[in-house]
């Protein structure tokens, strides 16, 4: 059905289409429609599920673990302090195995207090475990949490998925949406080492060096296998759906000289700046990362790179330009922008390109070049 | 590309008014983005929204700079906002007021849209509702069509006053 949302609303839409057995969430600006409107799905018997409202983070996804160990389908959502204070139990529900799928509206972290967009909140979980998915669209806020339920869910992954979007700039931004009858593309929640509940057995708590070593290259192993499936299941939603994802976003980067790679709704506006760009003769291409872990393998050889980070690692730097230098082999220029909100129009990314120094990083707006 | 901001006070139903729009626009069969900027604003704090309206799919997120229209819900806004600001040459401003207002440059119209919600008994909460008039008031200056427009409101709202309203600001508003 063609009808129009805000990111959150989309996000929600999609849960009710996927429906979880167990929902556990704490409002949080700029997340809170996305559990009130499930919520609300939930008391008007739009989606039967059990809607656990904890009393803190770090308790919904407690909840989302004790629910999924039993094999049952869970969604949480959180944004910012949310999210880092639920950040004990981020970790063991990638260690335990267990399929959650959270969604994550990206937003500052105080202080100072703001509300608006950054990436810092989901990088600070970047080694958790979690398979960490940015969206650019309303569109695909939707089909992105859709396909997470079936990616974590599948027994070559088991590893919880994080469905990030920008707070307000998409979470609040009205667009159009085309909701789907997912018919069987998300077939019944499997897990393999699920608990039973007629039949309680006690495990040892204690892991011993040697199996826990192997459990975290277990991790890792599927982390890598996660690719493929996630180029299954995007494949697969390709054939039934007719909408087409893959690890990035290439817009106008066949022959592109120069290519700005960001992420999110930043990435999206990137491809007006390209257009842009183009017009002047200058031939540039953007390459929208999508999903985060696993990295994708990108191929930027031979040609300038800006990078746009909505981050920052404090005396290090932008955690995707360190990314790109490390596994695409090429010295970007690394522009830091748009943290907390801070206005970036395609024009900015624009300049960005025109005035690209490689090997550089520069604060936008702040500082001249560092 | 068509860029429209709406000038309103927290509570007044601006973010709403942008929605409806939107949706109103989509029913023509166009792209449409409604892109509210929330600030630290509460109740009677002045709030702008955002509406941009084209043929092709919308990607851009960030804030209009230079509208083709900025529409005031509350006039008492100009004194403290600079409602024209970045008004492109040619643009139109519309104005929620009885009464034409000096000092506002470019094509200016004006349609007592808070006289059409209080005459609809149109309030909540004690503020009249100027989201659903406005936008007859939007269909009479072309920006959607007018059964969009209905169309939207009845998608968004069961009182069929709205609708009333609706259509006696496409009558007032002399386009």
């Amino acid at each position: 059905m063609l009808t129009i949302a805000t990111g959150n609303k989309a996000v929600a839409a999609a849960v009710k289409a996927a429906r979880p057995g167990v929902v556990a969430a704490y409002p949080i600006t700029p997340q809170t429609e996305i559990v009130e409107q499930i919520a609300e799905y939930v008391t008007d018997g739009d989606l039967e599920s059990r809607y656990i409202p904890v009393e803190s983070e770090h308790s919904a996804m407690a909840a989302c673990i004790g629910a999924s160990v039993t094999g049952v389908r869970t969604f949480t959502a959180t944004s910012s302090h949310g999210l880092l204070y639920m950040h004990e139990m981020v970790h063991w529900a990638a260690g335990a195995r267990l399929p959650v799928v959270m969604a994550n509206v990206n937003r500052a972290l105080g202080p100072g207090w703001n509300t608006w967009a950054e990436h810092t909140d989901a990088f600070s979980q970047r080694d958790t475990g979690w398979l960490q998915v940015f969206v650019g669209t309303v569109q695909e806020a939707y089909d992105a949490t859709l396909m997470a339920f079936k990616i974590a869910e599948d027994e070559r992954v088991l590893l919880p998925v994080m469905v990030n979007l920008d707070g307000f700039s998409l979470s609040h931004i009205t667009q159009a949406l085309d909701t789907v009858d997912i018919g069987d593309f998300l077939p019944p929640c499997h897990l393999p080492h699920a608990i039973d509940t007629e039949n309680p057995l006690g495990y040892g708590p204690m892991t011993g060096p040697a199996d826990y070593f192997r459990f975290r290259w277990d991790i890792e192993r599927s982390m890598r296998d996660a690719r493929g499936v996630i180029a299954e299941v995007e494949g697969e939603f390709c054939e039934r759906f007719g909408r087409s994802y893959g690890p990035t976003e290439d817009y106008r980067c066949e022959d592109a000289d120069v290519v700005v790679v960001a992420m999110g709704t930043l990435g999206k506006e990137a491809e007006v700046a390209i257009d842009r760009l183009r017009d002047e003769g200058i031939k540039a291409g953007s390459m929208r990362l999508r999903w985060f872990r696993p990295f994708p393998d990108l191929d930027l050889a031979g040609r300038d790179v800006v990078v746009i980070d909505r981050d920052y690692s404090f005396g290090f730097g932008g955690v995707v330009a360190h990314s790109i230098r490390s596994k695409a082999g090429v010295s970007p220029y690394s522009v830091i922008a748009g943290l907390g909100g801070q206005e970036v129009t395609y024009n900015d990314i624009a300049d960005f390109v025109r005035d690209r120094r490689p090997g550089e990083e520069t604060w936008f707006g702040v500082n001249d070049h560092v | 590309m068509y860029e429209i901001r709406i000038h309103s006070r927290g509570g007044q139903g601006g973010v709403t008014a942008a929605k409806l729009l939107a949706l109103a626009a989509f029913r023509d069969g166009k792209y449409a983005t409604a892109c509210p900027f929330y600030g630290a604003e509460r109740r009677g704090a002045p709030v702008v929204s955002f509406v941009r309206i084209d043929g092709e799919p919308i990607k851009i997120y960030s804030q209009i700079h230079e509208p083709d229209l900025v529409i005031v819900l509350d006039t008492s806004i100009m004194d403290v906002v600079d409602v024209l600001q970045g008004l492109k040459a040619g643009g139109t401003v519309l104005l929620n007021s009885a009464h034409p207002i000096t000092g506002c440059n470019g094509a200016s119209l004006h349609v007592d849209l808070t006289g059409i919600a209080l005459a609809e008994n149109l309030v909540v909460a004690g503020s009249p509702i100027l989201n659903t008039p406005v936008l007859g008031a939007l269909a009479k200056m072309g920006i959607v069509t007018l059964p969009s427009a209905e169309q939207a409101i009845r998608e968004m709202f069961a009182d069929e006053r709205n609708v009333k309203a609706a259509r006696a600001a496409y009558e007032e508003l002399k386009a």
